[in-house]
């Protein structure tokens, strides 16, 4: 959804959902304001979010939260100097502060050896399926209803459920002296489970969506309590190095965590990236993207800068192609932001949000077809680089890590510590599945299927 | 910013209406925060940012339930809203209720908390406090062979009121700062990094005194110096030794296999589907279990000077207290809330914190201090330790869902030989289960070692909250230690 601003102040009051702000207007009234201050440029953003979210334990719903939140983010340039003020008071005189904490952080700051760089306009495009009426309508009660069900497939599993629904409207809207005027209300909903069983199962599932109806309640508790039956009683194995299939859970882990690490300009521009165009880092069946308008993600149709979101092709058959930019790292490159900036300021430079790998060929009896002993993991959990530029990563399996011979299950296993460069792993992969799950992790969005590695190294081990 | 007056009005309102709307019991907390940051990269001011926040949260108890629910607009008919709302949450949340909240019988709280400040950080100049970073980084990337660097200095106070139908009404003002510096650096695909005094910065409830006191230029080359110098050191040998960890990687060890495992929510699986569950289960309560050798004291103590975790009442308006967690190596105690405590047969350790008003209160850790031991120093415990490494400044850090199989990696490794600290290495890492660890400690280092560092960084629950912690701790050693893990 994204619109031009209405030109009646008299309509503006009340004019957003459920009788809030129109935000738009908001982000103009920043604008005119810095602009009137003596702002040579500026940058309104508006961040306003309307959430919930009901978390279960033990069976039982425990903890059950609302916000309604709108804070204003105000980039006030003066010359090649440049200051950022953040706000959540929507009235006049929280306006006036705003900016005149602003243009006062502004005037303090060093003048810089380039013009500060905000984003270009340029046509917006339509992010289909960005915004869900039943998402930003989702009720408490709707929330309960999921969590029941996934509660009953517990039940019936003799496991117990633990988890949380979110679903969350985002409006976020740019007004900027360049030009920019942009507004998208933007919906998610999310439904975790972990079930326990009494003696050492644990299993996981997730469903995250635009749409809330897309979620299945009962079919998420299902799959997690088939896997905390099927992980009882598991059993030691040695660390070591093992063939291992990835759960999309434990692949989304995987691409955030490379995008964190390297697949933005600004991590290349400053040494610490591993991505290089041309350079090989994966196995040919390994391509990835970044794509905030595919409908089979969760969309976005600009980023925090305004800028319409393009699609980036990151890695192609195993080749490092491009990388995302916003305003600053693409100025200093001499090319457009493709639409990746998040909210000033921001030290960590542009960031993927929306990433894509490919689907392969493989069925699920394919991909655990060729370990002939290995591991079938279904998640990662606390993963923490441990070097950042050869993306060397630690973490543990969780919620589900089974041994697998000739191709078959044969035994649910304790959980391993790996510690292991994601590159090598990428460069490791030799089957790719052909269903891919949309999922929403700490880093953003992905879409992925599930991957057989060659090799995975494993360097401990723990107690369940 | 409204009045006190209109405050009072503001927070009286959403308790009536709560009230009125069936809650058996209701608190509410107006919170206002202001931020201040300055960033500076190779040795040129990056960022500065000023932020504000200002709302109000409403937690209700329905029929046994929880509800929760806030807002940024300060209006009474917001207040009305957001009460009635977190009603209606709460009666939803009854629908899948299989065990009744019972809260503990705390006093109502009354008055005023404001931490100790001397040097008040939002009065100095901003211009002071960006000439003072800049020193410090300029410091770093003139070291030849520096790629590029990155300083932080933040600063932020919290105006809370806090009022509950049981009567309690306390007022507190909350500050706290901290700074760091940091230089990269870079070879091939080998990088590396020095920071000063952590990562993420050193942080302090204090006024700007505290960063003075780090004296980050003093510190800046040295600092830099060993960034370069660890591109050419030796990989980290793998092997079984003895390790000396200084307090800028003992405070997070201290945080990670004590902290959270002690925190009774997550013990009962209220975090199981996020951050996990914790081997500090209450039957270990009940025998003793030994979590370390007789020299591990482990406290959480909110009324440390000084810590991220020091207030006047936690955010249920139990009052700051010192719970002890592990007593000479056996474990006694956990953070606790009104509503965890009573299922332990104990009365809260008052450790229930929200992340401003949106959020809604979990257990937190205070300050979680390791104590120290007469005796020796932490140069006195090298100077004890015939072979082995010392381990300074955490890099990264991993530990399972019920806090047991740790791994750390720290910047710096350096070896001992015969009490001596010898050749630099690089990329260090150590990994152990934690109770096995603790067992292990034989030194702690005295009060000449003791400092309360901490993070601003603290990671719990969903919807995401950013918690501020203490660690006061000594430095220690341990012996036969896994290091050196993984292939390189």
């Amino acid at each position: 959804m994204v619109s031009q601003p209405s030109r009646d102040p008299a309509a503006r009051a009340g004019s957003g959902r459920s009788g809030g702000p129109d935000w738009l207007f908001l982000a103009e009234e920043l604008l005119r304001l810095a602009e009137h201050d003596g702002a040579t440029a500026a940058e309104a953003l508006v961040m306003a979010e309307d959430s919930a979210l009901t978390r279960f334990a033990n069976s039982e719903i425990h903890q059950n939260v609302a916000e309604r939140n709108g804070r204003l983010n105000l980039r006030y340039v003066v010359g090649r100097r440049v200051g950022v003020a953040s706000s959540d008071r929507l009235d006049d005189a929280g306006l006036r502060a705003l900016v005149e904490r602003a243009g006062r952080v502004a005037r303090l700051a060093e003048e810089r050896d380039e013009a500060v760089a905000l984003g270009e306009p340029g046509p917006l495009p339509e992010a289909a399926g960005a915004f869900s009426e039943a998402t930003a309508d989702a009720s408490p009660e709707l929330r309960a209803g999921a969590v029941r069900a996934v509660i009953a497939a517990a039940d019936t599993a003799g496991v117990v459920a633990y988890g949380s629904f979110a679903t969350t409207t985002e409006t976020v809207a740019v007004a900027s002296s360049p030009g920019i005027r942009a507004i998208e209300a933007r919906t998610h909903a999310r439904l975790v489970t972990v079930q326990m069983a009494p003696d050492g199962g644990s299993g996981y599932a997730e469903a995250a969506a635009a749409d809330v109806t897309a979620i299945d309640g009962a079919a998420v508790g299902r799959e997690a309590a088939d896997r905390a039956s099927r992980t009882r009683n598991p059993v030691s194995i040695e660390p070591g190095d093992y063939p291992v299939v990835l759960e999309p859970y434990a692949v989304v882990d995987l691409l955030g965590t490379l995008g964190f690490l390297g697949f933005s300009a600004l991590a290349v521009e400053e040494g610490r990236s591993f991505a290089e165009p041309g350079r090989r880092i994966g196995s040919d069946l390994v391509t990835i993207w970044d794509d905030g308008l595919d409908p089979a993600g969760l969309p976005m149709a600009f980023d925090y800068e305004g800028v319409g979101k393009r699609r980036v092709s990151l890695v192609e058959r195993g080749v490092c192609r491009d990388m995302v930019y916003d305003a600053a790292t693409a100025a200093r490159a001499g090319r457009r932001s493709t639409g990746h900036g998040l909210p000033a300021p921001n030290p960590w430079g542009p960031f993927p949000l929306n990433l894509f790998m490919a689907p392969g060929e493989a069925s699920r009896d394919e991909l655990l077809g060729g370990l002939e002993r290995g591991l079938l993991v279904t998640r990662f959990h606390y993963t923490n680089p441990v070097h950042p530029k050869l993306a060397i990563v630690t973490g543990m399996t969780r919620d589900g890590t089974f041994l697998v011979e000739r191709g078959r299950i044969v035994a649910p296993v304790r959980n391993l510590r790996f510690t292991q460069s994601y590159l090598a792993a990428l460069a490791g992969v030799e089957a790719v599945g052909r269903e891919r799950r949309t999922l929403l992790g700490d880093l953003g969005a992905a879409v992925v299927p599930a991957i057989r590695v060659a090799a995975f190294t494993f360097t401990g081990a723990t107690e369940h | 910013m409204l009045t006190c007056a209109a405050m009072r009005e503001l927070l009286d309102r959403a308790l009536d209406t709560a009230s009125a709307r069936g809650a058996s019991y209701a608190d509410v907390r107006l919170v206002r925060r202001l931020e201040e940051s300055i960033a500076v990269k190779t040795g040129r001011l990056e960022g500065l940012a000023s932020s504000e926040s200002e709302g109000f949260g409403v937690r209700v108890l329905v029929d046994g339930a929880w509800g929760f629910a806030a807002s940024h607009l300060l209006t009474l008919d917001e207040a009305d809203r957001v009460a009635a709302l977190a009603v209606r949450i709460a009666r939803a949340s009854a629908t899948a209720l299989r065990r009744s909240v019972v809260l503990d019988d705390r006093p109502p709280a009354h008055g005023r908390y404001e931490t100790p400040v001397a040097e008040d950080p939002f009065a100095l100049p901003l211009d002071v406090k960006i000439a003072d970073l800049l020193t410090a980084d300029r410091a770093m990337a003139d070291v030849k062979g520096i790629a590029f660097t990155d300083s932080l200095y933040r600063a932020q106070r919290e105006w809370k009121s806090f009022a509950a139908t049981d009567g309690s009404d306390t007022e507190q003002v909350i500050t706290h700062v901290g700074a760091a510096i940091e230089a990269n650096a870079i070879d091939g695909d080998e990088h590396q990094r020095r920071s000063y005094p952590d990562a993420g910065g050193a942080f302090q409830a204090a006024g700007y005194e505290y960063v003075r006191s780090l004296d980050l230029a003093g510190q800046a080359e040295r600092h830099a110096e060993e960034a370069v110098a660890l591109l050419s050191a030796p990989q980290c040998p793998a092997g079984r030794t003895t390790i000396v960890l200084h307090p800028s990687q003992l405070y997070l060890q201290v945080h990670e296999s004590c902290g959270h495992p002690t925190e009774l929510d997550r013990v009962f699986g209220t975090e199981a589907s996020y951050a996990g569950t914790s081997f500090l289960t209450p039957d270990k309560l009940a025998s003793g279990f030994r979590y370390g050798s007789d020299l591990v004291d482990i406290v959480a103590d909110a009324t440390a000077p000084g810590g991220l975790g020091t207030f006047g009442w936690d955010d249920e308006g139990v009052a700051a207290q010192a719970v002890p967690l592990v007593r000479a190596g056996i474990f006694v105690g956990y953070l606790s809330s009104r509503e965890t405590a009573p299922r332990i047969g104990r009365r809260s350790g008052g450790a229930m914190r929200a992340d401003g008003w949106d959020r809604i209160p979990l257990i937190r850790m205070t300050n979680i201090n390791l104590l120290p031991k007469p005796g020796m120093s932490l140069d006195e415990i090298v100077q004890d330790t015939d072979d082995g490494l010392f381990l300074a400044s955490n890099r990264s850090w991993s530990i399972d869902d019920r806090r047991l199989n740790f791994q750390f990696a720290t910047e710096v490794g350096y070896e001992i030989k015969g009490g001596k600290l010898g050749r630099l290495f690089r990329n260090p890492t150590y990994t152990g289960i934690t109770h096995e660890f603790w067992r292990s400690c034989d030194a702690v280092g005295d009060e000449r070692s003791y400092v309360m560092l901490g993070t601003p960084n603290c990671g719990k629950g969903e919807p995401g909250q950013t918690g501020h912690v203490g660690h006061g701790v000594p430095g220690a050693r341990f012996r036969n230690v896994q290091v050196g893990v993984g292939k390189w």
